[in-house]
């Protein structure tokens, strides 16, 4: 248990995405049979054990301790398993803080599989007493169902694969025909088996993705244009019997979409922009605000999916039935994609429509007049272009909006994480009200370059005038030209705005505070 | 009829010798534990410690108009006899026993009961007022063995040869025991440590805690600290100070990094759990050992530890001291 509690700790601390996937590399290389394979299902949110629920864990903790210091260090800690961790009392004669490596993560998840609800905390009182304090926090995240250490499933099988010198996509495509602990999995990654066959499996396909268009211009009978809609990037894979949705790093989204899956029963694999549709604009995409309600939800009410009803505008289609249609340039998998959407369900399901403009200027005036929330910008894809994973010069362009931009003053500043842990590099930023006041608009850490930041840093520092916490609040005479993609209502800044991806574009030394924008200014462009 | 000893917000008044026990703010006569500044205040007329303390002080405060009172002897202040007993919490740290009227107060500064290669371990002393501190007054505050956390420390550098590890530590007590604690284990390099810690460190070897090679390391270039443990003061961690270290990865020594979200705050990477204080076993432990008929409790998590000693049969009471406690010091 204990290489898995330090694993654990390990990815709770560990701030970069590297030292993260040398911890998890590190664990799946060494770690015995078949705990690893336990880990790696708890990691990927797949290990099912039938969850204890919170008040057993403090009704657990109560008997052994004294319930007001009990209170008392939950109040201060704050996290119920953590709290029980750390102050769980050994039984007498027991030197402290020792795993004394006597119960496997195997034995453990075994136990809790054979247990019954009732019996739990009975069951996890003895486990917890063979423990470490990381241990003991390990078995009380397994227990009650939720590990949160900040890493996604793709992030746990990209791990893994480095460890075996695997690609993370051959990994991903015979994921889903296997089980925890993983036996056949672990089987082939270290050469002893043939690798599991996914055939029948709804597995995810790695996305095919664009560059930014740097050219001036394409030339139309090469490339086909159509709209880049602001969703989500999903992939529907159905196997006629099941139907799985993927997000674009390859997490499976389906609980998150039901809607979606429920209404798709066809044998095929197809790519599109995940939307909400918004009464105001007349059953037509809303904008990302709107998905925004959809994500991240483990569960999702009945209410919710009546509220923000989600639809696929789909872009492609990778398989159709048996058939792999990937290497088949694009213009013919365009005409299978048009074939197939006729006959999806039409309230979940369209196609995105090609945009006909005879020649490029016509396209980029296109391009400059749409004014629909949902439209990001514009896409370019080679007529000939096969499906292929990642990005690959010269077959996709992405072709975005200009950015809106506005003029607004810094008023608070925080550290960056990481490299950029000794500087200030995340900005708050605001506009004038009518009465002469600052209020915050939004919040950026990126535009800049690293000469810009120095010189970022260095006036945040200068100019101090209050501290928060971590958190300088700074002399209300810096002008930042922020750029945008769009703007929204928000309820979380007191102007009432909220900006999408907000970037530094210029830092305007030459402008004085009071000539940045104003928030009615701002409010035109919504 | 007032207790010849008084709490107050900014110290223990001790009548009859007229003088203070860590005044916060300028005395006339004050008597000092130890040198951690929540404690040792500049600017107090003549200050009693002990030679380590006195030595502190000067190096904090430049003057410090004192007498040096060693471990375990008797002196006579207005009918009061008091004796400075190791604390065991930092260099010259001290629990000042005053003895009057037939009866015996125990002032314990700060303390710790477990081995420290920098000072005197704490002795005992049985008390009919007990005087304890509770930075770390909570069940949930269970130190670790300190050698388990050292070697954590070293295996995480043995594991990053081409990075430095940069262990924040605070600048008086916990640095020079840190690095004890590695030179016990056998890690003799360098450790290039902050300007900030310099001449503390210098005058623990001056007191004859060998402390081996400490380079500046505001002297030496990125490769130099590569594969290197490096001390630094905690304000240091996330400082412009830090860029000119290779990719270090950031660890703090402190009993605050048993609680997961303390460390993520600090941006700690790598949390040790090395306290200079009594941890919750220890403060309990040592009230069941001198038995005081009385406690008082200074400073910390003082209500935690009063609901313990009043279900545990012991008489105590919570002071309110103002400005004790620098979270550093943990």
């Amino acid at each position: 248990m204990r290489a898995f509690s330090q694993l654990l700790d390990g990815l709770v601390y560990t701030r970069s995405r590297n030292g993260k996937l040398d911890l998890i590399a590190h664990y799946m290389a060494t770690a015995p049979d078949p705990d690893r394979g336990w880990a790696l299902a708890a990691l990927t949110g797949n290990l099912d054990l039938k969850a204890v629920k919170a008040s057993a864990i403090a009704e657990m903790a109560r008997s052994r301790t004294d319930p007001v210091l009990f209170e008392m260090s939950r109040d201060y800690v704050g996290d119920l398993a953590e709290t029980v961790a750390l102050l769980w009392p050994k039984p007498e004669g027991q030197p402290e803080e020792l795993d004394d490596g006597s119960l496997t993560l195997s034995a453990l998840v075994d136990r809790l599989h054979a247990t019954s609800r009732a019996a739990a905390p009975t069951v996890l009182a003895q486990m917890m007493d063979h423990l470490d304090a990381s241990g003991r926090f390990a078995l009380l995240k397994l227990a009650t169902g939720g590990l949160r250490v900040g890493i996604s499933a793709r992030l746990a099988k990209t791990g893994f694969a480095q460890a075996f010198n695997l690609d993370v996509d051959d990994v991903e495509e015979c994921w889903h025909a296997l089980t925890p602990p993983y036996a056949a999995l672990f089987a082939w990654a270290e050469g002893r088996a043939p690798r599991p066959d996914p055939a029948g499996t709804p597995f995810f396909r790695p996305f095919m993705l664009a560059h930014p268009l740097e050219a001036d211009s394409v030339d139309l009978t090469d490339y086909a244009a159509e709209w880049k809609w602001d969703g989500i990037r999903i992939q529907i894979v159905g196997t006629g019997a099941e139907t799985r949705l993927y997000s674009r790093a390859g997490d499976d989204i389906t609980g998150s979409f039901p809607d979606i899956a429920q209404a798709f029963g066809s044998h095929a694999v197809l790519d599109g922009e995940l939307l909400v549709r918004g009464e105001f604009q007349g059953g037509e995409a809303a904008s990302f605000n709107a998905l925004q309600q959809r994500l991240g939800r483990k569960a999702v009410s009945a209410k919710m999916m009546e509220d923000y009803p989600a639809f696929v505008r789909l872009y492609d289609i990778l398989i159709d039935g048996e058939e792999d249609l990937r290497a088949l340039p694009w213009a013919q998998r365009r005409a299978r994609l048009e074939a197939t959407v006729p006959t999806l369900d039409p309230h979940r399901f369209d196609i995105s429509a090609l945009i006909e403009a005879p020649d490029f200027e016509s396209l980029a005036e296109l391009r400059a007049g749409a004014r629909d929330a949902a439209i990001e910008g514009v896409m370019l894809k080679r007529r000939d272009s096969p499906y292929v994973a990642g990005r690959k010069a010269a077959l996709w362009y992405k072709w975005k909006r200009d950015p809106l931009t506005a003029d607004c003053v810094m008023m608070y500043a925080q550290r960056g994480h990481g490299k950029r842990s000794s500087f200030y590099s995340d900005y708050t930023f605001g506009c004038w009200t009518e009465e002469g006041e600052l209020l915050p608009v939004g919040k950026a850490y990126s535009g800049f370059t690293d000469e810009e930041l120095k010189w970022l840093d260095r006036f945040v520092r200068g100019n101090t005038v209050n501290r928060f916490g971590p958190v300088r609040e700074v002399e209300k005479t810096l002008v930042l030209e922020v750029a945008f993609d769009s703007i929204h209502e928000s309820k979380r800044h007191k102007s009432g705005l909220a900006m999408r991806f907000p970037r530094i574009a210029r830092i305007r030394r030459d402008k004085p505070a009071h000539e940045a924008d104003r928030i009615a200014g701002l409010r035109r462009l919504l | 009829m007032p207790h010849w000893i008084e709490p107050h917000p900014t110290g223990i008044y001790v009548r009859p010798a007229d003088a203070w026990i860590d005044p916060s703010v300028p005395r006339q006569r004050a008597l000092v534990t130890h040198g951690h500044a929540d404690h040792a205040r500049g600017g107090h007329g003549h200050v009693w410690a002990t030679q380590e303390t006195l030595a502190i002080m000067a190096l904090r405060y430049g003057t410090a108009s004192g007498t040096a009172v060693p471990y375990g002897e008797d002196i006579r202040m207005g009918g009061v006899t008091i004796r400075y007993v190791p604390a065991g919490h930092v260099l010259g740290s001290a629990q000042i026993v005053l003895s009057h009227a037939g009866e015996r107060v125990v002032v314990t500064g700060d303390y710790k009961r477990r081995p420290d290669p920098t000072c005197k371990p704490f002795e005992p002393v049985p008390c009919d007022i007990f005087v304890t501190e509770a930075t770390f007054g909570l069940p949930v505050f269970r130190h670790p063995g300190t050698g388990s956390e050292v070697d954590r420390l070293l295996a995480a550098l043995h594991a990053n040869p081409d990075r430095c590890v940069l262990v924040g530590a605070y600048a008086l007590g916990k640095a020079q025991r840190l690095i004890m604690e590695l030179r016990g284990r056998g890690h003799h390099d360098p450790i290039p440590i902050h300007g900030a810690l310099e001449r503390m460190c210098a005058l623990y070897a001056d007191f004859g805690v060998e402390l081996g090679n400490l380079p500046p390391a505001t002297g030496l270039s990125p490769r130099d600290m590569r594969g290197r443990i490096v001390v630094a003061p905690p304000s240091a961690l996330n400082d412009r100070w830090s860029r000119r270290l290779p990719d270090p990865i950031t660890a703090m020594a402190s009993g605050w990094m048993r609680v997961r979200q303390r460390a993520r705050q600090r941006n700690v990477e790598l949390p040790l759990v090395i306290s200079d204080h009594a941890d919750w076993d220890e403060l309990t432990g040592t009230i069941r050992e001198v038995a005081p008929s009385e406690t008082w409790i200074t400073h910390g998590r003082e209500e935690a530890l009063l609901h313990w000693c009043m279900t545990h049969q012991f008489r105590a009471r919570a002071l309110a001291l103002v400005g004790r406690e620098d979270e550093d010091e943990g």
